[in-house]
């Protein structure tokens, strides 16, 4: 429960958070709210030599109307997320979600870019972004450049982003007025889904994501398909875990998991459809 | 609010009524019985309370331990010497190094036969470790971060073997733990009362029922870990030892016997003490280490559990197979009940850990009017934590047992939960009841309970409810759980655990002194650790004595304050303890009496005495204060002849029986068949504790029991995998449920005093543990009856409910038969445990 012994620094803009990025390389790593980072580090499951804390960049911490899209900053904790009147018209899914991320101390430290850069296949707003079909802004020494979220999970605990750059926005595309639900199935409130659902419902560009349904977030692309070509939900539902690769964990086998996830999957189309 | 009889409190919230029921002035009448707030309670939310490890000890050396990885290993090498070299380390020690230092192995005060095996149990572990966790050395620095540090520089060299994690593979003894035993099985324990009488009743049963339950492992999880440290005295040699503790008597007992230390030279203090539901009720390794090293290096030594090391470290509750057989007439009445237990001992043996399944032994009947009983157990070694007393000790294992088979045998004799147990109540008319355990049960009215519980839950509109979704079909199904409990607390009678080979007696001592200026001092050897004993006790004295509760001050939890004591476990505090408070205030009013009476130039008999004043019967205006008297006792300028000076008791109580508390909980679930999710929809709580003190404490401890049966009965289980490795050792794995996870209580009372005591009282500490999780099981199976459904393992999680459904789809015969579940299918439900 003591993290290995770290240096500290503390951003007081991005800018500096990727000069401090360079001079340090990959001994580094960027804190956020420190609400994934730090259990790792108490663990010593991660001993990063120095933390670049980024947590007081209130410059990257906003929610705004860009036009045709939502702009969050990277640096917006759960809890702006979770009581924001712009996202409850333009993206209600992602307020909703955000509001059932662990519990109120979680909310008010953790961010959306924490969330997303950790890549953590059972986070929940990762599979939100998937299913909202987000972009993803980053930026280096040598420019910014945008990353599609079905492009951004690479791995396990893996993104796309490069050990020099650090997420600066998270694009949302204005779902207003669209079906959506968010399946989340878990043993406590505070607990992370056993498995999690998020589906926005659009014919053609419906967008499905899964929560702890392999060692990524996973996009549910036979899922929308299905719902593409005028599948029923529960016949879509069937095509749940065709892009997924369950694993079994403590609360679940692998044939639970694959069952759960077509109930939610049915439950969260049969939801957004109603 | 008024003090209602019926509450509705969103749970765990513990604060809120209390206070606006509480005059702001000192109430005139008696205040026994009046929701007193705890006076504990300013400290403790203010943070002004200290905890062991918040105790500022100037040049104290920090200890850290180097903990097995393995289950079961022989260790070859254990090399000190890269840890030495860390920066801030002082000393490092091995096992082998530190043996000079025990006079005695670690203490298992409780053999329960003459020839019940139990391995040698050193502190830290030489030549061979036999769980995941067993210390294997220790490092001191001179801070806790310089010494978790270095342990990760020792470096032991182990021989693994094969991990016994199986009750089943550990009886049959394919691999020994402890090679010198040459067995697993640490003993046999049977009760035989009239075996043909039994035998009997099962061939002559219109119904029988036989069924298999596992009782899963358990972290107790106190919210303050362990701490400890040991502070050598600048002269003379006499050591004080500070521990997060229940026991401090009993640790200063063990460690000295354990360390060969002079007993009147170790004082041990507990200070405020952040729970501990039996965890703390036992004397560890890092106890006698500290104390060990203190005396070795001359130099305060202190330690502080994390909360990994504490599930490790830490004993765990429960871990018992139940096979259990109820044989019934054809009305239903049972005519014989049989248990057969095998008890998980885990690695050795601890304070009293092969005795838990006895305390239990003789509950397995229920409340109910049972004419032939037998018991058997069977406790055996494998390479996990050692078990041991967990809130409610063998007794909410019995309960669940009966209560569960209480429900098959409804099932199967095609009558009511509520109505097969309705036939077998011991009547109200037969208290005291002499059991064909020989126990006698002091007092009881069980039907009374249950009836008000199944009233309150609205029971006949459930069941019509119930029948008409059923009728209706859908995925979610309506369940009604039933739970009549008891049990036996109040630990106890001396001479009762003679007879069950236990080391010690059951009483407990009190002091009552006045103090000159009328204040009053009470020291109880019953040691709180959240339980609230100063508010309680300074209650039952202020109306005692007539004076104010705010007037005494309750000393404890220090062997120096209150040398003599047997400490708070087994809901024993109130009932002993609380009883012999009541018996020293009526010591020390005699005693005032003899002096009032010689200063009022009366006879003692014509003297009353009430509202902390004497006064001559028929002539009030003579009349002299309690007060006075103490002051009078202090100068004893004028006392009469042959009266010592000073006014003050004290009463060593061994109670003559134990104490049976009783109620009926009844909890609705609702069961979602598709996701295997339970959702609590109503729980009801009929409690009956006799007498309360301070209904606001008890209405405490009842919530956190509740809460502590419904975690096992919902979220909580232990969990190791094939290696040996706990897997469930954080609190991310291991699910202890929090406010939002558990439903609102609805609690309700009845008050059947006991006649053993002069309070009245019976213990309520463990009975919300003991009521509730059968009750919550039983609304899960309930729910799922019509699905085939005849067994959930614990914790009844939505993979382990799913699995249900799906085993009972999957099997031909949906007759009742014995559960084919076993310790290790509970493991392989739990995902295989990676
Ligand atoms: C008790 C508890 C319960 C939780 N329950 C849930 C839950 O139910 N659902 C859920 O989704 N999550 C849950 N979480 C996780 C929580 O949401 C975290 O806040 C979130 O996952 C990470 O955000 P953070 O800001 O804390 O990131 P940090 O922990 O600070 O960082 C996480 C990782 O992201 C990197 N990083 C952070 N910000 C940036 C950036 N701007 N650019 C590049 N890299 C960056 C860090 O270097 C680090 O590797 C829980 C956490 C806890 C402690």
């Amino acid at each position: 429960m003591i993290p290995a012994p770290f240096d500290y620094a503390r951003a007081g803009s991005a800018e500096e958070a990727l000069s401090l990025l360079t001079e340090h390389g990959e001994d580094a790593k960027l804190l956020a709210g420190g609400h994934s980072l730090l259990p790792l580090m108490k663990l010593r499951l991660a001993q990063p030599s120095v933390l670049i804390d980024v947590g007081r960049l209130r410059d990257l911490s906003y929610i705004r109307d860009a036009g045709d899209h939502i702009a969050v900053g990277a640096l917006t904790r759960h809890h702006d997320l979770e009581t924001s009147d712009l996202l409850e018209t333009e993206a209600p899914i992602l307020k909703h979600a955000a509001g059932e991320v662990g519990d109120p101390q979680v909310r008010h430290r953790g961010t959306i870019g924490g969330s997303l850069a950790h890549a953590d296949p059972a986070s929940d707003l990762p599979a939100v972004v998937l299913a909202l079909k987000g972009t993803l802004v980053a930026r280096s020494p040598s420019g910014e450049r945008e990353i599609r979220a079905d492009e951004f999970f690479t791995g396990f605990l893996e993104s796309a982003l490069a050990p020099d750059e650090l997420l600066t926005e998270i694009r949302i595309p204005k779902v207003a007025g669209l079906g959506w639900s968010f399946q989340k199935f878990n043993r406590r409130a505070q607990d992370w889904a056993i498995v999690g659902v998020a589906a926005v419902v659009d014919g053609e560009r419906t967008g499905v994501g899964l929560v702890n349904m392999g060692s990524t977030p996973i996009r549910a692309a036979a899922v929308e398909a299905a719902v593409a070509g005028g599948a029923s939900a529960e016949e879509a539902a069937q095509r749940a875990v065709d892009d997924a690769e369950p694993q079994a964990d403590l609360n679940a086998s692998v044939e639970y998991r694959t069952h759960l996830a077509k109930v939610l999957v049915r439950r969260a189309l049969e939801e957004a459809r109603a | 609010m008024t003090p209602a009889t019926t509450t509705e409190t969103d749970v765990p919230t513990g604060l809120e009524p209390g206070g606006t029921d509480q005059p702001p002035d000192e109430p005139a009448g008696p205040v026994v019985g009046t929701r007193r707030e705890r006076r504990e309670d300013p400290a403790l939310l203010t943070g002004e309370a200290r905890f062991t490890d918040d105790l500022q000890i100037p040049g104290a050396l920090h200890l850290a331990v180097v903990r097995s990885p393995f289950a079961h290993a022989r260790i070859t090498r254990v090399d000190v010497s890269p840890a030495l070299a860390m920066p801030g380390v002082v000393a490092a020690f091995t096992g082998e190094d530190l043996q000079g230092e025990w006079a005695a192995p670690m203490p298992c005060a409780w053999p329960v036969t003459e020839d019940m095996k139990s391995p040698p149990h050193l502190p830290l572990a030489v030549g061979k470790t036999c769980y995941a966790g067993d210390g294997v050395a220790v490092v001191l620095a001179e801070s806790n971060e310089a010494a978790r540090d270095a342990i990760d520089a020792v470096d032991v060299e182990y021989e693994p073997l094969p991990a016994v994690t199986d009750l089943a593979a550990a009886i049959s003894d394919e691999v020994v733990i402890h090679e010198d035993l040459g067995t697993n099985t640490s003993y046999r324990w049977e009760l035989h009362l009239d075996d043909d009488a039994v035998e009997r009743a099962f061939a002559d049963a219109a119904h029988v029922v036989r069924e298999r339950y596992i009782q899963q492992r358990l972290l107790p999880m106190a919210m303050e870990p362990r701490a400890c440290a040991a502070v050598p005295q600048p002269f003379g040699g006499d050591i004080t030892l500070y521990s997060a503790t229940q026991i401090p008597h009993i640790l200063k007992i063990m460690t000295a016997v354990t360390l060969g230390f002079p007993e009147h030279q170790l004082r041990v203090v507990a200070p405020s003490v952040g729970g501990g539901f039996g965890s703390k009720l036992n004397v560890y390794a890092e106890e006698l280490l500290v104390t060990a090293l203190a005396r070795k290096l001359h130099q305060p030594i202190r330690w502080v559990e994390e909360r990994t090391e504490n599930a490790l470290g830490t004993i765990h509750g429960r871990g018992q197979i139940q096979d259990i057989e109820l044989a019934a007439d054809a009305d239903g009445r049972v005519t014989a009940v049989r248990v057969d237990l095998t008890a998980d001992m885990g690695a050795y043996l601890q304070l009293v850990t092969p005795g838990i399944p006895l305390l239990g032994a003789f509950l397995y009947c229920g409340v109910y009017d049972v004419p032939a009983f037998s018991f058997g157990c069977t406790g055996v070694f494998t390479t996990m934590t050692p078990t041991d007393a967990y809130r409610g000790a063998g007794r909410p294992e019995a309960t669940y047992a009966i209560e569960r088979a209480m429900d098959a045998l409804a099932d199967e004799v095609g009558v009511d939960p509520a109505e097969i147990r309705r036939r077998n109540y011991i009547g109200a008319d037969r208290f005291p009841y002499t059991a064909v355990t020989g126990l006698v049960y002091d007092s009881g009215n069980y039907e009374a309970a249950a009836a008000k519980a199944l009233d309150l839950a609205g029971y006949d509109d459930l069941r019509a409810e119930q029948q008409r979704r059923r009728a209706e079909g859908g995925p979610k199904h309506l369940g009604i759980g039933i739970s009549s409990y008891f049990e036996m607390c109040g630990l106890a009678p001396s001479r009762v655990l003679a007879s069950l080979n236990y080391s010690a007696g059951g009483w407990e001592a009190a002091t009552v002194r006045m103090l000159p200026t009328g204040k009053v001092q009470v020291v109880t050897g019953a040691t709180p650790h959240g339980q609230g004993h100063e508010t309680s006790w300074s209650m039952i004295v202020a109306d005692k004595l007539g004076v104010p509760p705010d007037d005494v001050d309750v000393l404890h939890s220090d062997t120096a304050l209150s040398p003599l004591g047997m400490d708070t476990y087994g809901s024993r505090s109130l009932v002993v303890g609380g009883v012999a408070i009541d018996m020293a205030c009526d010591r020390v009013v005699d005693k005032a009496r003899r002096i009032a009476a010689h200063q009022l130039e009366a006879a003692a008999e014509d003297l009353e005495f009430r509202g902390g004043e004497f006064s001559v019967r028929g002539s009030p205006d003579r009349s002299v204060p309690l007060a006075a008297i103490a002051f009078a006792a202090f100068t004893a300028h004028d006392l009469p002849d042959g009266e010592e000076p000073n006014l003050e008791a004290h009463v060593t109580y061994d109670p003559p029986n134990f104490s049976w508390p009783f109620g009926t909980h009844v909890c609705v679930v609702e069961v979602d068949e598709e996701t295997g999710g339970v959702e609590v929809r109503k729980y009801v709580a009929v409690d009956d504790c006799g007498n309360q003190i301070n209904p606001l404490i008890v209405e405490g401890q009842v919530h956190g029991g509740i809460v502590q049966g419904l975690a096992q009965a919902l979220f909580e289980g232990v969990v190791y995998d094939a290696d040996g490795n706990l897997v469930t050792s954080n609190l991310t794995d291991y699910l202890v449920p929090s406010a939002p996870d558990v439903p609102s209580l609805t609690l309700d009372h009845t008050v059947t005093p006991s006649p053993t005591n002069a309070l009245g009282v019976k213990g309520i500490g463990e009975a919300g543990t003991i009521g509730s999780t059968p009750a919550v099981m039983n609304a899960i199976v309930d729910a799922l009856r019509p699905l085939g459904v005849d067994e959930v393992l614990m914790p009844a999680s939505p993979l382990n409910v799913w699995n249900a459904i799906q085993r009972a789809q999957s099997r031909p015969d949906p007759e009742r038969t014995t559960t084919s579940a076993t310790a290790g299918d509970t493991n392989a439900d739990a995902g295989g445990a990676s």
